[in-house]
């Protein structure tokens, strides 16, 4: 099978294995895919401007007008949420790509080359595993000040050190087994016996771990926002709209309700896909 | 290097003195570091067209020196000669071509395989990266390696998984050849095979260095294999080579005590030549510390004081140029 | 301990093992299927029968539903009788198979680094063989065990009791290993390929030990495994396996001068021999899959001699002659 006859396989694979995971899977995905769709088409969807201000209309409890409700500028609940999860899965995404893609380079190198140079990467990454990942975004953000990009990069830090780990252990199995030998025995170099031959093997348990760990990304986002290291006002993010509501929570509860909501369902939705698809994949490895 | 041997251009492969060993421990405080001496010493010739055969039990070294002449391990000394090139003096684009021309069989046809590529993908692989053919003749050869190793062309789009032992090393060699060898290293390519199939692809390699003309040297604990494949063969004990020859004379009428002993260990099927079992209890030495002297001291019947404290050297019989032994006495044969 | 008068295999005695028509059955892809095909073995006292045949033959599975040692969710005993010191083992209770299990009958395997404790001293699991099945003390235990080191030629015994396995060499563990399967002095030991992952001059060592221990106690031996060489060495008679049936038995030395099955026949002549220097003859084709066996001779497919009749009718395992010591499973064969 040629690499486009299996990218458009893909999809059918996908479906069978998430059918194995057990109904929970699809329900995650279903909702995964709710949110995502919200994202795309917020223009469409979301009934008025997220950013645009209404004094009058300020604090108001949900309506037939505001579905949501106001936050204390009068702009529609709704429409802010529906926008935040541009920022939020955008951020996710993003984040969680990088660090996929950092991890796994540094994790497949450190496991090949071994000796010192593994060694030292472990220490780094055991030493980055110590801190509490809220903590070490933290840090990052507040050096780098807040803005999307800086935002995207420090929760990429946070997940970097499980992939690296993630990606080592495989390439040391792997790399002991003949037919790698037999590689270095026709010849072949050593970014093939990699990428060609070791990556392969690792792939599908790094993508399911990525979306298992696109959660926790979306948490950090959420949390660092709510801290007010994250996307400046006023943009919409989830994080952001949580501590305006969290500072008016005794008048208007709907202010922290809703955008609270919003989170709990992408991570929902992103551990029972994960968690399906970590189960479809487990006993099929049993079993082989 | 001490034979002063100017190797002729058409000798195939020849080993002067090779030498490997690894250490073990000596950086945590509970062990000390211990040296095992791999390979010691090993020199041997493989002329163009013949299979030589390397023998021995587990530890003695054989895999390790095989691995060695193919610089899959770096040698730490000696010299290693293909058709009169320094191979340990190769690198980048001329080491690359001396892997082209020197290959490898594996003993288990379960770990040799790629599990998550076709066979098409495995057999085309070599071949794209040595560039040795060009876009729309690789899949023709391909198809031709896979003739020759007697599997149909529909096994290509398959997987390992699809496959019997037997089958998985027809692949495995069939891979080796594609490049065009003409020396091939085949590591106990089937000991791990029943009988029947054992001898399919014994019959198979034969055939196959026939028809192009290949030198190989067969690694194999096992001597009646060796004796069925191999018209000289290398007695190896703890490092070292212990005794060379044509097979049959090694195997008939041995000169080195450990040849003997292995040969009389190894059964033969028919009861009437039931061998008496002795019951003994000598292991096979230690590589971390081993006796001093001649290896094979402790559990020699012949053993005198001599042979505690020298070591032997591999020497020509006399009257009998084709066959050298190690030992200070050797046996009459 | 007193060295038995050792009878000659078998005759005039009662046999120790006599399995009728066993059946064993796998579950493969949501189906029963025959892995042991209406086997029927006898086993006499002092004797030694070795069960040949390559991989997929059944051999392996043979033994392990004597003592029923096979995986219980996917595995099953199909059809037929295990008859030892008067019970039927196949349709015994899990209780009363513990009491035969390293007590009268024992089995010894091919890996002996997984088939020990590795977190274990051997003086103790041997102890606790013994302990498992007789009434004695500790102390007697342990003294039973450095005797039986002793036996199966383990120097210093005494204190290679309180050795862990892994610093024993392979061939010290498998001795180890029989120390424990006769422990409690069965009368039937199983030994399922035990030197096959073994070098050669350790393979002689061992097999040295158990000819030794099979004498000292009058036990019987199945001895299983694909190699014809061994055989020869060990054995006084043999069973040839194919696909999950058995397809003759003889005595060791009438199988080797004078091979009755075609099976058996390409075995030898496919087999490298150190002694001589000639070709080997491979055997065309490839055992039939367990899911796709065919109703007639499994070996037709294969066979140089074979007739119309061989690929449509299932041939039985007949005496060649009037002894009821040689079987075969041919047609050819048995007309002549």
């Amino acid at each position: 099978m040629s690499t486009l006859q299996r990218l458009c396989h893909a999809p059918l694979a996908f479906g069978r294995l998430l059918s194995r995971g057990g109904t929970t899977g699809w329900i995650g995905f279903a909702l995964l895919l709710a949110i995502i769709f919200m994202a795309v088409f917020a223009r469409w969807i979301a009934p008025h401007d997220p950013i645009e201000q209404n004094i009058a209309n300020r604090l108001m409890p949900p309506s037939s007008e505001f579905l949501l409700g106001t936050d204390s500028y009068g702009r529609d609940v709704l429409s802010r949420i529906i926008y935040g999860a541009r920022i939020s899965l955008l951020v996710g995404i993003s984040s969680i790509v990088i660090a996929m893609i950092f991890g796994t380079v540094v994790g497949m190198l450190s496991g090949y080359i071994g000796g010192r140079f593994d060694q030292l990467v472990m220490a780094v990454v055991d030493v980055m595993l110590s801190f509490p990942s809220l903590l070490l975004g933290l840090m990052v953000a507040a050096v780098m000040g807040a803005s999307i990009e800086n935002l995207i990069i420090a929760i990429a830090v946070t997940e970097f050190a499980p992939f690296v780990r993630l990606a080592r252990a495989p390439t040391l199995a792997i790399k002991e087994k003949e037919f790698i030998e037999a590689g270095r025995a026709l010849g072949f170099g050593h970014a093939r016996l990699m990428v060609v031959h070791i990556l392969p093997n690792m792939v599908s348990d790094i993508l399911i771990m990525g979306s298992l760990w696109m959660a926790t990304a979306i948490r950090t986002e959420a949390s660092l926002s709510f801290i007010g290291l994250g996307v400046r006002p006023p943009t919409a993010t989830w994080g952001g709209m949580i501590r305006e509501g969290f500072e008016n929570i005794l008048d208007a509860w709907w202010l922290a309700l809703f955008p609270s909501l919003a989170v709990f369902a992408t991570v929902l939705a992103l551990n029972l896909l994960g968690d399906a698809l970590r189960d479809a994949i487990d006993p099929k490895q049993r079993r082989s | 290097m001490n034979t002063g041997r100017n190797p002729p251009q058409d000798q195939g492969i020849v080993v002067e003195n090779l030498c490997k060993h690894y250490t073990i421990g000596g950086r945590w405080p509970a062990r000390a570091k211990q040296i095992v001496h791999a390979v010691l010493d090993v020199s041997l010739v493989v002329a163009k067209g013949e299979s030589v055969g390397l023998v021995g039990e587990s530890g003695c070294g054989k895999s390790t020196a095989a691995r060695a002449i193919l610089r899959l391990i770096e040698p730490d000394s000696g010299k290693i000669f293909h058709d009169g090139v320094d191979v340990c003096a190769l690198s980048g684009p001329g080491l690359r071509q001396y892997r082209r021309r020197a290959q490898l069989v594996f003993q288990d046809p379960y770990a040799s395989l790629n599990p998550k590529r076709t066979i098409r993908q495995t057999l085309e692989e070599p071949l794209r990266v040595h560039g040795m053919a060009k876009p729309d003749e690789i899949a023709e050869r391909v198809e031709r390696a896979l003739a020759e190793v007697g599997l149909p062309a529909s096994s290509l789009s398959r997987y390992p998984n699809e496959f019997s032992g037997g089958q998985r090393q027809r692949i495995g060699i069939a891979r080796a050849l594609v490049l065009e060898p003409d020396f091939v290293v085949a590591d106990e390519p089937v000991s791990a095979l029943d009988v029947s199939v054992q001898a399919q692809i014994l019959q198979l390699l034969k055939t196959l260095q026939q028809l192009r003309n290949l030198s190989f040297l067969f690694v194999s604990h096992d001597l009646g294999v060796v004796r069925n494949f191999c018209s000289r063969t290398n007695v190896m004990y703890l490092g070292r080579i212990v005794e060379t020859g044509p097979t049959e004379q090694v195997l008939d009428a041995p000169r080195h005590p450990y040849t003997r002993l292995l040969r009389n260990s190894s059964p033969i099927p028919d009861p009437a030549q039931r061998i008496h079992l002795v019951a003994s209890h000598q292991d096979l030495p230690s590589a971390t510390n081993p006796p001093t002297g001649c290896a094979f001291h402790p559990r020699c019947p012949h053993a005198k004081e001599r042979c505690r404290s020298e070591v032997p050297t591999l020497q020509a019989i006399p009257g009998d140029p084709s066959r050298a032994v190690a030992c200070h006495f050797p046996l009459h044969g | 301990m007193t060295q038995e008068t050792i009878a000659p295999p078998g005759q005039g005695l009662a046999p120790v093992l006599d399995i009728h028509n066993l059946r064993t059955e796998l579950l493969i892809d949501g189906q029963w299927r025959a892995v042991v095909r209406n086997v029927s073995l006898t086993i006499h006292r002092n004797e030694t029968l070795a069960l040949v045949g390559e991989s997929g033959s059944g051999k392996s599975m043979t033994a392990l539903s004597v003592l029923k040692l096979l995986p219980t969710k996917i595995s099953r005993i199909g059809a037929g009788q295990i008859l030892f010191e008067g019970k039927d083992l196949a349709s015994l209770s899990e209780r009363d198979l513990r009491r035969i299990r390293g007590n009268r009958i024992a089995m010894i395997f091919q890996e002996p680094m997984t088939s020990l404790n590795p977190t274990m001293r051997v003086g103790e699991q041997i102890s606790e063989a013994i302990r498992a099945h007789k009434n004695v003390s500790r102390a007697d235990a342990r003294l039973q065990a450095e005797q039986l080191l002793q036996q199966v030629g383990i120097p210093s015994a005494r204190l290679r009791l309180e050795d862990y396995p892994h610093q024993f060499s392979g061939g010290m563990r498998q001795r180890v290993m029989i120390a424990m399967a006769i422990a409690c002095r069965p009368a039937l030991l199983l030994a399922d390929e035990p030197t096959t992952a073994l070098d050669v001059t350790i393979q002689a060592q061992v097999l040295a030990v158990l000819a030794k221990l099979k004498s000292t106690y009058g036990m019987s031996m199945v001895f299983i495994t694909h190699n014809l060489g061994v055989v020869a060495l060990i054995a006084d008679r043999v069973a040839v396996m194919y696909a999950g049936e058995i397809v003759e038995i003889a005595a060791v030395g009438d199988l080797y001068s004078e091979p009755m099955h075609p099976y058996t026949a390409a075995l030898l002549d496919a087999m490298p021999r150190v002694d001589r220097t000639e070709d080997v003859q491979p055997i065309p084709g490839s055992v039939p899959a367990l899911t796709d066996i065919p109703s007639g001779c499994a070996y037709a497919a294969r066979c140089p001699l074979k007739q119309p009749c061989c690929e449509k009718d299932h041939p039985e395992l007949l005496p060649i002659d009037g002894t009821n010591q040689r079987f075969v499973r041919c047609f050819v064969r048995s007309a002549k």
